[in-house]
């Protein structure tokens, strides 16, 4: 009871602009890095708007308990889980029901970009761990895990990208932030494996009529279409000092 | 070890086997001659048959059946405190149990990832269409007002549960009475001998598709489910707005998620026109 959140006066000001400055189709500032941790197989760092949010990979490993294992393909296990200090009120540490059904969905808009068959028998673990959150921590952690994925050199049909879209009155809006989230009327995060144009995670809540909906699905893809560029571009990074010691290097030396 | 698990349950991702491959393909040279299995077109919706409860303990109770997937849906009630980020809303928190008796791959336990999945399903579905008008159900706000308990029973697990857990709640909460509370001047509750039915709107329907190969299917049965390469659910309200969608499983493209709230928002004029009947007790309160 010591933070109640307070719902601004307008979400969209006389001038077009959003609590945060933003235009309707503005995104967030987004910060990508991989390779983060040293334990883990592969790992991301996404900073998206106020989210701060940490992917790891263990995996293909041995599958425990041992009974879980497929024996034609890879187990693909998500843990979607928000730190207790992500929010401005305490939350109670462990999975709720939320967290519950966001780890199943992002496991099935992953596990489509993962060539699973080439694993018979072993796990392939995903942690999505949420530092900080401030709307749109689903789309980022997958964002996020996909990286990760690649980072682990897991066999991958491509890179999923996701991004959230929002409708404020009639309004469709790229990239709800928290007040947006909170207030607005229609959310709908979406993640798409851009090399197939294939849509892996689709939620929606909230009206929105059919023109409406055609705008927020096409906005939808061209956010992750943004995305997926980003994405390419953190993976080819810590690679790029490499490439121009290779290709540019000092004959002398 | 898969063998008399294998055509039973809503836990797909483990059960998937040689026998769902073999009825996989049975079924895909069947659609390719514009045929399901059970001889159904590909938009056609199985037969729904609703038992509203006419004597019930709770506040309202509704039996379904969608092609024999039978569900039972029970709303209670109580007073108590509002949830502090909406003061002035009602409460309605929604269940959805899969009891041991519908299948033989539900355990006892607490809820799993499907059974969480399904109840938030339905719930957003509720709530994005305004189906239940929580303002209605405040009784002093910010201090005092009814709490609403969905409990969906699922009975007999004969695929797309989630169409028929919320046909089944939406008639249950149109047919509901709870007790009339007031105020005395000290602000202690009343509860009164009358009855207010739930305040509740036009009716919010969920739609279920899957694709098997390159056909989309509405309201799957169970062998299809199983053998289904993608599912969404999706809810279309009185305007045909869509107003929550989940895609379940697999992937789609957008040409086919266009085409299918096309489908949704048709079938679901075909179905309200069957359904008037049933849901009169909520039609007129509003």
């Amino acid at each position: 009871m010591l933070y109640v959140e307070k719902k601004p006066e307008k979400l969209i000001d006389e001038n077009g602009l959003r609590t945060d400055g933003r235009r309707p189709r503005e995104m967030r500032p987004i910060k990508m890095e991989v390779g983060v941790l040293d334990r883990a197989d592969g790992s991301a760092l996404v900073e998206w708007g106020g989210n701060r949010i940490l992917a790891a990979i263990f995996g293909p490993r041995e599958v425990h308990p041992k009974h879980m294992a497929l024996p034609d393909r890879a187990l693909v296990r998500v843990r979607y889980n928000m730190a207790p200090f992500s929010t401005p009120e305490r939350r109670k540490p462990g999975p709720d029901r939320r967290s519950i059904e966001l780890s199943k969905v992002i496991r099935n808009a992953l596990e489509q970009a993962i060539f699973v068959e080439k694993y018979p028998g072993a796990a392939i673990d995903i942690f999505v761990e949420v530092l900080r959150s401030d709307a749109g921590t689903r789309v980022a952690g997958i964002t996020a895990a996909s990286l990760a994925l690649a980072e682990a050199g897991i066999a991958m049909k491509g890179l999923v990208a996701a991004c959230s879209i929002g409708k404020i009155g009639d309004v469709i809006v790229v990239d709800p932030g928290h007040d947006e989230d909170m207030w607005g009327d229609a959310d709908m995060p979406i993640a798409v494996m851009f090399e197939d144009r294939l849509i892996t995670l689709l939620q929606m809540d909230g009206p929105m009529d059919e023109s409406q909906f055609s705008e927020a699905l096409s906005l939808g893809m061209s956010c992750c279409e943004l995305i997926y560029e980003l994405q390419k571009e953190a993976l080819r990074r810590p690679f790029v000092f490499v490439e121009r010691k290779v290709v540019g290097g000092d004959q002398t030396v | 070890m898969l063998r008399g698990r294998l055509w039973e349950g809503i836990k797909l991702y483990e059960e998937e086997s040689i026998g769902s491959s073999l009825m996989k393909e049975y079924m895909l040279k069947e659609l390719k001659n514009g045929r399901r299995i059970d001889g159904r077109a590909f938009h056609e919706i199985r037969r729904v048959e609703i038992r509203p409860g006419s004597y019930t303990k709770s506040c309202g109770e509704a039996w379904l059946s969608l092609g024999g997937t039978k569900v039972l849906v029970g709303v209670s009630a109580d007073i108590g405190e509002p949830f502090p980020d909406t003061p002035e809303k009602g409460v309605m928190v929604s269940n959805v149990e899969l009891l041991p008796l519908a299948s033989p791959s539900f355990e006892p336990g607490p809820p799993d990832e499907n059974s969480i999945e399904l109840a938030r399903i339905v719930d957003r579905a509720l709530r994005s269409s305004k189906y239940v008008d929580l303002d209605r159900l405040a009784i002093a706000p910010g201090k005092l007002v009814y709490l609403l308990f969905l409990d969906m029973y699922v009975l007999d697990h004969k695929g797309n549960l989630a169409d028929a857990l919320t046909l089944a709640t939406v008639v249950a909460l149109a047919r509901s009475k709870i007790p009339k509370v007031s105020l005395s001047s000290d602000g202690t509750p009343i509860v009164m001998d009358e009855q207010i039915p739930v305040p509740v709107s036009d009716p919010v329907i969920n739609f279920t598709f899957v694709r098997i190969g390159d056909y989309i299917l509405l309201d799957p049965s169970l062998e299809e489910e199983i053998a289904s390469d993608a599912m969404i659910t999706m809810a279309i309200d009185g305007q045909g707005r869509v107003c929550s969608i989940q895609l379940r499983r697999g992937f789609f493209r957008d040409v086919e998620i266009k085409k299918m709230y096309e489908i949704a928002r048709e079938k679901r004029k075909e179905l309200m026109s069957s359904l008037e009947g049933v849901l009169k007790v909520g039609q007129e309160t509003t």
